[in-house]
């Protein structure tokens, strides 16, 4: 479980001679077991914030903290332990390692971590069983398809049973019956195993299962709006 | 928590050999360019090893011996007057050490060689047949007739080259003429019994054979011998060998190894081995540029990759050595074929490469026609070490890119 706490965070980028406000005093409290949706158009500041809380990016000022502890403060190494043991990430591009198969990739983050070959073989399995690509552990990113290669990314985010899970769009390849399923896995990991989610989207059926739906714009939070999920 | 935030080793080695074939066509061109580097490397040393030891072996045969006993005066006037006593008994004792392999004792003066056509100035070499051979004379370079039987024999084994200076032949008489421990114009009457064929047409020219006991008596030197040829079992290492020698040899006595007695040769000799690496690092540099190219390309190339790796929870230095596991993988590949084409290479010219098209032009820098590739361990060894520690000094920098990236901006790159 993971409490997010995020303190006038503000972050600006260089666009040719403007700059533009990627995240403008951002200020929020994520509470542990969260399923949050970060909703809002391109360019709202989704992808930065979840980037800052990952400690992918670094902020121009403002302060993050993950129970209690400062992001924002961390080295490089202490930076890739957190994510390495208590962070998932699921990128908007699948991200998959193209000489690894969708098996290998699965393992990646459990072989770094140093689980015995056995256990990561069995979580592995049963995880990409979960997503739908059973049959298809041995295959390459490449001979997958789009919808399959995010499949695999998000059973590489959630097989470790990370604390946070941090999703950038992560049903926009893949059908509403897909979407469907892997919704249900995250709410499963959510309800019954303490994870939390924060999730960008702009999708109407993801925002559903939300607790909590934070609507950005111009690098702003515009709205923070608790509900009940379907 | 995993300290280093690696992958095991195993699956390491895995990833980091398929991300070498991801692009065949530029490992195999790096692989090539590093074969033949490795090639040459190890090719090239063996030829000019062999045409160094060649200098050198021929240079001692020669002398001949690793270590030489002469009169203190010698070196400076190699003249009759400047003899020593043969060996005594402490000396004897000595010379059965296993150290030596054989010795001889010899006169060597300056004489002058007539036939009836021409007169040229040679050194006369007084010698005992079976000390000889002990030393390494070849009884197969004798061409025409026969060797010496005894150090009385009075016939005379001349060069090849020589004969055809004196435009005499086998069996006929020739006059030998030098001075005396007297002072006084010595000269005899010898008999061609043999003629020798000598590895490079100056010895031929300069060196003639007669018997010790003959000289000795024409010269009058009174069992006298002008120098103590002692060999051992390592021309490269004559320490040991000069040690033993020194120790029991006459208090007044010269004592001296071949590297000083031709201290052209025995510059030679130290001067190859700081050659040998010269020539492997340059190589290598050329190498490098190769290799530095390849490794950036495939950094450049995967920037998103390295991102990634470091989001999941990599350390940059889990990039760093994921990248170094790649190209140690390239030099090793590249070092067993290097390795293999070099023996296989030498293999088939092991009996000598045959360059008597440029037969004078090698004579001139004290070198036969044939030339004998010399494939030692060390040089091996040397070239692999040097590849392997520069080839990973120069991945260093791609690593190091590598692991630099901020994920969020790699992650970016498409």
């Amino acid at each position: 479980m993971a409490e997010i706490k995020c303190v006038e965070l503000c972050k600006s980028y260089q666009q040719g001679d403007a700059v533009v406000k990627a995240l403008d005093h951002v200020t929020l409290n994520i509470e542990q077991g969260s399923f949050v949706c970060l909703s809002g158009p391109s360019g709202s500041g989704k992808t930065t914030l979840l980037n800052m809380v990952g400690g992918l990016d670094e902020l121009d000022s403002g302060e993050i903290s993950i129970d209690g502890q400062r992001v924002d403060l961390l080295g490089k190494g202490p930076l890739a332990d957190l994510r390495l043991h208590h962070i998932g990430f699921v990128f908007q591009a699948y991200n998959l390692i193209p000489v690894l198969t969708a098996r290998e990739n699965v393992e990646f983050v459990m072989q770094v971590q140093g689980v015995p070959t056995a256990e990561r073989r069995e979580k592995s399995m049963a995880i990409l069983r979960e997503v739908g690509l059973e049959g298809m552990e041995n295959r390459r990113p490449a001979q997958l398809s789009g919808g399959q290669q995010q499949r695999v990314a998000v059973a590489r985010a959630i097989v470790s049973q990370p604390k946070l899970v941090l999703a950038d769009e992560p049903t926009a390849n893949l059908d509403s019956v897909s979407a469907k399923h892997l919704m249900e896995l995250f709410r499963e990991l959510n309800e019954h195993h303490g994870v939390t989610f924060m999730i960008s989207t702009h999708d109407e059926r993801v925002m559903r299962y939300a607790g909590r739906l934070i609507k950005m714009q111009d690098g702003r939070v515009i709205d923070d709006v608790k509900q009940v999920p379907e | 928590m995993a300290a280093t935030n690696r992958l095991p080793a195993g699956p390491m080695a895995r990833m980091a050999w398929r991300n070498l074939w991801r692009n065949h066509r530029r490992t195999l061109i790096m692989l090539l360019a590093i074969t033949v580097g490795v090639w040459a490397m190890i090719f090239m040393t063996a030829l000019m090893r062999g045409m160094v030891d060649q200098m050198i072996e021929d240079g001692i045969d020669a002398l001949p011996g690793f270590v030489q006993i002469h009169h203190p005066d010698f070196r400076d006037d190699p003249s009759v007057e400047n003899s020593l006593a043969p060996p005594g008994p402490g000396l004897l004792e000595a010379l059965q050490s296993p150290e030596v392999a054989g010795w001889a004792s010899r006169v060597r003066v300056p004489a002058m060689i007539s036939s009836e056509r021409d007169s040229r100035g040679v050194t006369l070499l007084g010698v005992d047949p079976a000390g000889e051979l002990a030393l390494g004379f070849n009884p197969e370079s004798i061409v025409e007739g026969r060797f010496l039987e005894s150090p009385d024999d009075s016939g005379l084994v001349i060069g090849r080259k020589l004969l055809e200076r004196l435009e005499t032949d086998l069996g006929k008489r020739i006059v030998i003429m030098g001075q005396d421990t007297e002072n006084e114009i010595a000269d005899r009457g010898f008999r061609i019994v043999g003629v020798y064929k000598g590895k490079l047409a100056a010895l031929e020219e300069n060196y003639v054979y007669a018997g010790r006991s003959t000289v000795q008596t024409l010269l009058k030197m009174n069992g006298q011998v002008s120098e103590i040829a002692v060999t051992g079992r390592n021309y490269r290492d004559p320490g040991p060998l000069l040690d033993v020698v020194s120790d029991a040899a006459p208090k007044d006595a010269d004592v001296r190894p071949w590297t000083e007695l031709d201290s052209y040769l025995g510059l030679m000799l130290g001067v190859m081995d700081g050659f040998v690496l010269v020539w492997v690092v340059v190589i290598f540099l050329a190498l490098s540029f190769g290799l530095v190219n390849t490794l950036m390309m495939a950094v450049f190339e995967r920037i998103r990759e390295f991102g990634l790796m470091q989001a999941l929870g990599m350390k940059p230095s889990a990039i760093r050595y994921q990248v170094l596991l790649e190209s140690l993988m390239l030099l090793l590949l590249g070092l067993l074929a290097g390795n293999l084409l070099a023996v296989a290479s030498i293999i088939p010219i092991r009996d000598g490469i045959d360059l008597s098209a440029v037969a004078q032009g090698m004579e001139m820098m004290g070198v036969s026609s044939i030339l004998y590739p010399s494939l030692y361990f060390q040089d091996v060894v040397m070239a692999n070490v040097v590849v392997i520690v520069l080839g990973i000094l120069t991945s260093l920098l791609p690593a190091w890119r590598a692991s630099q990236y901020r994920p969020v901006e790699a992650i970016a790159k498409t």
